[in-house]
């Protein structure tokens, strides 16, 4: 038996795990995807109270981008992926082959692309989960919303308020040219996150 | 204009003239007004959760529209509001993503949230004077004590007064 801390600990380097597999995988598919060399920092696993969650990327009236995508199969809840909107030009204007400084406001093509890319990101960590755990683990499809930080992490913010006090994000940097900040968040219903738990030989 | 007073996540605050009370980046959530002209005395809550008494885990009332509307009344009347006066704005309650499917972020929390702020205010006997609920933006308020105006301000989006 386990205490709850030492649950939430070992649980924190599964995420950090999930942090590092996830990354690479997206880093090598994006690299692929826009033809250039990505390197990648250790992701950092920030355990936070959700009335923070708001303030955690920045500024909360920052507008940024958020790709949302449910997760289904063996486990049920949702993900998110963050990043800010120099990280989101940067790799759009790559794919569209724009110049590096152009920055029009997102129009439903740019959107699209931003949702693919939500795809292939969010689906590199989900393989890592789904590796680490031995759950199958399907995403739908995503949603995008390009708006103030505060008002799109409180989806999070909610999600986690509900089961309690915390919530836990990945931190991740890729970098080329130009550092693509981005925040990866991993919301199992209640339920889903004890089967998670189970799955890694931790239990309370 | 006086002070700008700032409302967290979860959080709630009174004041009298001529401060402002801010809450950034309502999403889902709810930001609660309440305001009695007489007295000017003021007071802002940005509750996260319609019900507390559906969560094992309610330590922080402010959290939620049951017990966050209630603390704030509370508090308004200790500060010396007129209970017959006070009037309420809403703003917030946005689906910010359109996840059609049944999992996922407990669906349209912020329609949730609306109505149980709304049941709330009713039960208190608070007219809602005004409201900008749902649609799918994130909107920064600003209540001005002054005046009782509530100013709603979303990305790429004329200011409101409501």
């Amino acid at each position: 038996m386990l205490s709850l801390e030492e649950v939430n600990e070992k649980y924190i380097d599964v995420l950090k795990e999930i942090g590092n597999i996830g990354a690479g995988n997206a880093t090598s598919a994006i690299a692929n995807m826009l033809g250039l060399k990505i390197d990648m920092s250790v992701p950092e696993v920030q355990f936070l109270p959700v009335e923070k969650i708001g303030e955690s990327m920045g500024a909360e009236d920052e507008v940024i981008v958020g790709i949302m995508l449910g997760v289904e199969s063996d486990i049920e809840g949702s993900m998110m992926f963050l990043m800010d909107m120099d990280s989101a030009h940067h790799i759009i204007n790559r794919l569209m082959m724009r110049p590096a400084d152009y920055n029009e406001p997102f129009d439903e093509m740019d959107l699209s692309a931003v949702k693919e890319i939500g795809n292939i990101i969010a689906g590199s960590y989900l393989s890592a989960l789904s590796g680490l755990t031995n759950l199958v683990i399907t995403p739908t499809i995503p949603f995008v919303s390009v708006d103030m930080a505060a008002a799109i992490l409180s989806v999070p913010a909610i999600q986690f308020g509900m089961m309690g006090d915390n919530a836990l994000m990945i931190k991740t940097e890729f970098s080329d040219e130009l550092a693509i900040n981005g925040y990866f968040i991993l919301m199992p219903e209640e339920d889903s996150y004890e089967k998670i738990l189970t799955s890694l030989g931790l239990s309370l | 204009m006086g002070q700008v007073i700032k409302v967290g996540m979860a959080d709630l605050k009174i004041c009298k003239a001529p401060d402002v009370l801010t809450t950034i980046g309502l999403g889902s959530c709810i930001g609660i007004a309440l305001y009695d002209p007489t007295t000017k005395i003021s007071g802002l809550a940005h509750i996260m959760l319609p019900d507390s008494t559906q969560i094992r885990n309610n330590s922080n009332i402010a959290k939620f529209a049951d017990t966050g509307i209630q603390k704030l009344y509370d508090d308004m009347l200790k500060a010396g509001a007129n209970k017959s006066k006070l009037v309420a704005k809403i703003a917030g309650g946005a689906k910010m993503f359109e996840m059609s499917n049944g999992s996922g972020s407990g669906i349209n929390i912020g329609e949730k949230n609306a109505r149980a702020s709304k049941e709330k205010l009713k039960q208190l006997g608070i007219p809602l004077k005004a409201e900008d609920t749902g649609l799918n933006y994130g909107r920064t308020v600003e209540l001005y004590s002054e005046t009782g105006v509530y100013l709603i301000k979303a990305v790429g989006k004329d200011v409101k007064e409501i």
